[in-house]
């Protein structure tokens, strides 16, 4: 199953992939290669329920990158571990909702098929390559285990394999290294390590959780570009969790702005941090200082993220919110589109908030 | 001497173009004709409260279980030198395993320096001990990085917060700290009926303001800062950026700010130094070393950053440099640099280049003028200001 590589089309032609609701997936006439539908995630905690996702809508195209944009207990990696069929359950449990990859509603496959889209159609890349590996195997071995496992292969084919992947992720040296323990690699290389292993079997979807926090800026720079090379070559659709909105910038193609399990923001990537159209994105936007000039005082959201087993009513960042109203104490905003003054549709944007009109129009 | 200082900070240009003598400090040198002495800002600063001179700390390595014998060492800092001003907060930026941190440990006198000298108001710290050193500790404090492990989950907040006054007794007597301690609560933005309650019933921003309470009982003049806000979310961070900015206008505090993220060491410093391999690359007031960089390592860094616009970047140039850090037990030699530089040369790898003003802008009124580690040293636009 060897693919040419496609060229990513550039950003202006993006705009026909970019919608997201579901009832836009058909647009451009090819049905997108993940879709998430009204996906509802809860943990059951001694005498309560903590909702983790509620109601999330998200698709993503081959060649496309979907940066998730979040803070911790958003529910961005929960929607990631649900799509990957690793929730830890229990306590872990999808209440509600579909998740369609290459047309197949994969939450009603059995243990064993998903097992077998793992790693061959759909990977993962997690942030914390050294406790991800396994430290008293080799990463060769544990390279080659994807071929072992997957495709029958035997121990000295594998290994080759896993050489020319390393090769493949810029690891100097890969055939000398082969043998080497996760722990005698710096934390760039292991993180290669990582991508090397979530590419092995040339999968359709990448998710990569938070790959390059953990990493420093000049090394982070490394690996995603690499990443982003990679996806281009193989046509990858490429899922980026992060709460880096200056990662964000740099690779993704859209945007989608998680806050208390729910999305409450998309758009593509330059529109969004030229126009937020949702009080809590415009709020963090302001509220990160610049390299490129020193500025006044920073902007500060007040308050803190909400508890998940009390979520406000009505719009969840309403006790955070300086807009706030009577109608967002009460009322859900729903993912409505975002348009113009006039009524033009902006492609691709959406926003839940009852009050969009004012934050994107001023 | 607080007053000009403080002056000489609001008054700052913004995005002026040609910025290197703020309003203050022209007057104050006007008397003054060579330029060099004007851009040395700091120099207007008065005495510096913090003198650190050729700072180094090797960790040994052993071999031998019975008759341990020293085979290396981690040479984690290795002479570095820098001033700190009353009220100003110095930043200090690098890769993980720069030695930064050891720097802040160095300082609190937690490790014990193989050699140079550090100077609080004159007097050497590193050879100090006991009665003299527990007061000079009492003007330097620490706030910590994780404020998840660093806080005891066994005291109450009241316990954490006032248990610099049983060290030292004489800032708040007996019968006075509860009192004392809920002015703190209530000086870092936290309800003082808090006292009571333990640090797992707050959320991460709100135990960094435990720990900046902490930090300021005894009343210190200088608070080292280990990555103070790292751990903590965006809408948070920019949160406690505010109170430390607060505090510091507030106490006339001076900071040694340490991070790894270079826009918010921006944001807070009045002036940065840039670490590499335990030696400082580069070092000047934020304005120099964000808009003018001379150092390759530095724009490297700068360049590397990913800023969140995507207008912006396009008109970035990124370096992206090969490789890893070296590893600080057998650095290389010469500049330490030079196996991740694209301007290397002979002479890199056999002279080490001494952090001073480079030749070739000495006596030239440029902003470029400022302290750099590099033989080559050259100006270069990294981060596109407008």
């Amino acid at each position: 199953m060897s693919r040419t590589p496609v060229t990513k089309h550039d950003e202006g032609d993006g705009m026909t992939s970019l919608e997201m609701a579901p009832t836009d997936a058909g647009a451009d006439g090819a049905a997108p290669l993940l879709e998430v539908r009204d996906l509802h995630v809860e943990f059951a905690v001694r005498d309560s329920v903590t909702k983790a996702v509620n109601g999330v809508n998200y698709s993503v195209s081959a060649g496309e990158t979907l940066a998730v944009l979040g803070e911790s207990g958003s529910g961005k990696s929960v929607t990631a571990q649900a799509i990957m069929g690793i929730l830890d359950s229990p306590p872990g449990r999808i209440a509600k909702g579909e998740i369609f990859f290459q047309g197949q509603d994969i939450l009603r496959l059995s243990e064993g098929e998903r097992r077998k889209l793992r790693g061959a159609k759909m990977a993962m890349i997690f942030q914390d390559a050294l406790s991800s590996l396994n430290p008293v195997l080799s990463v060769g071995f544990q390279l080659g285990e994807m071929f072992r496992v997957h495709q029958g292969m035997s121990r000295k084919d594998s290994k080759a394999k896993a050489i020319e992947l390393m090769d493949r992720v810029r690891i100097p040296a890969a055939a000398q290294r082969v043998g080497d323990y996760p722990h005698q690699f710096s934390g760039g290389m292991r993180q290669r390590i990582m991508i090397a292993m979530a590419l092995a079997l040339e999968p359709d979807l990448i998710i990569a959780d938070e790959p390059t926090t953990a990493l420093d800026v000049t090394v982070q720079a490394q690996v995603m570009d690499l990443l982003a090379e990679l996806q281009r070559e193989y046509n990858m659709g490429l899922i980026l969790i992060t709460h880096d909105l200056g990662v964000v910038a740099d690779v993704a193609d859209k945007i989608a702005v998680m806050y208390a399990g729910r999305i409450v923001e998309t758009a593509p990537v330059h529109e969004l941090y030229k126009r937020p159209a949702h009080p809590y994105t415009k709020g963090l936007l302001e509220s990160i200082p610049r390299l490129d000039h020193k500025g006044q005082e920073l902007y500060a959201i007040k308050g803190l993220p909400p508890n998940l087993q009390a979520i406000p009513p009505g719009c969840a960042f309403n006790p955070r919110c300086a807009m706030a109203q009577d109608v967002c104490r009460t009322d859900v905003p729903p993912l409505v589109p975002v348009t113009e003054l006039d009524g033009t549709e902006l492609p691709g944007r959406h926003s839940a908030c009852h009050f969009w009109k004012e934050t994107i129009h001023g | 001497m607080a007053e000009p200082t403080k002056l000489a900070k609001d008054e700052e240009p913004k995005d002026d173009a040609t910025p290197n003598v703020s309003k203050v400090e022209a007057v104050e040198v006007a008397s003054e004709t060579e330029a060099v002495e004007v851009l040395e800002a700091p120099a207007q600063r008065g005495e510096p409260i913090l003198q650190v001179r050729n700072l180094v700390k090797h960790f040994p390595l052993t071999q031998g279980i019975l008759f341990k014998k020293q085979i290396g060492a981690v040479k984690a800092v290795d002479g570095i030198s820098f001033d700190l001003y009353q009220g100003e907060t110095l930043g200090i930026v690098g890769e993980s395993g720069c030695g930064k941190s050891t720097v802040a440990k160095l300082l609190m006198n937690l490790e014990q320096a193989t050699a140079g000298e550090i100077f609080y108001k004159g007097q050497d710290i590193t050879r100090l001990s006991g009665r003299a050193l527990k007061a000079v500790r009492r003007n330097i404090q620490m706030v910590f990085q994780d404020p998840y492990t660093s806080l005891n989950p066994r005291m109450t907040v009241g316990d954490i917060i006032g248990e610099p006054f049983d060290i030292h007794p004489e800032v708040a007597p007996k019968g006075d700290r509860r009192r004392k301690v809920q002015e703190l609560l209530d000086v870092v933005g936290l309800n003082p009926e808090y006292i009571n309650r333990y640090p797992h019933q707050f959320s991460g921003g709100q135990r960094q303001r435990i720990g900046i309470a902490r930090g300021l009982a005894l009343n210190p003049e200088i608070i080292i800062c280990d990555e103070p806000v790292s751990a903590l979310d965006v809408s948070v961070q920019a949160q406690v950026i505010n109170l430390m900015e607060r505090l510091q206008n507030e106490f006339n505090l001076s900071y040694l700010f340490i991070a790894h993220d270079l826009s918010i060491v921006r944001h807070i410093s009045d002036r940065v130094g840039v670490m590499y391999l335990g030696k400082m690359a580069e070092i000047g007031t934020d304005q120099q070393i964000y808009d003018h960089p001379t150092h390759p390592y530095t724009q490297a860094l700068l360049s590397a950053v990913p800023v969140p616009d995507p207008e912006a970047r396009a008109h970035r140039e990124r370096i992206i440099l090969t490789g890893d850090v070296p590893s600080p037990a057998n650095p290389p030699s010469g500049c330490r640099f030079r196996t991740r530089c694209w301007k290397a040369e002979d002479k890199c790898a056999k002279e080490v280049p001494l952090l001073a003003v480079p030749e070739r802008f000495k006596g030239v009124d440029t902003p470029a003028a400022h302290e750099s580690a590099c033989h080559f040293a050259e100006e270069k636009d990294v981060v596109g200001a407008a």
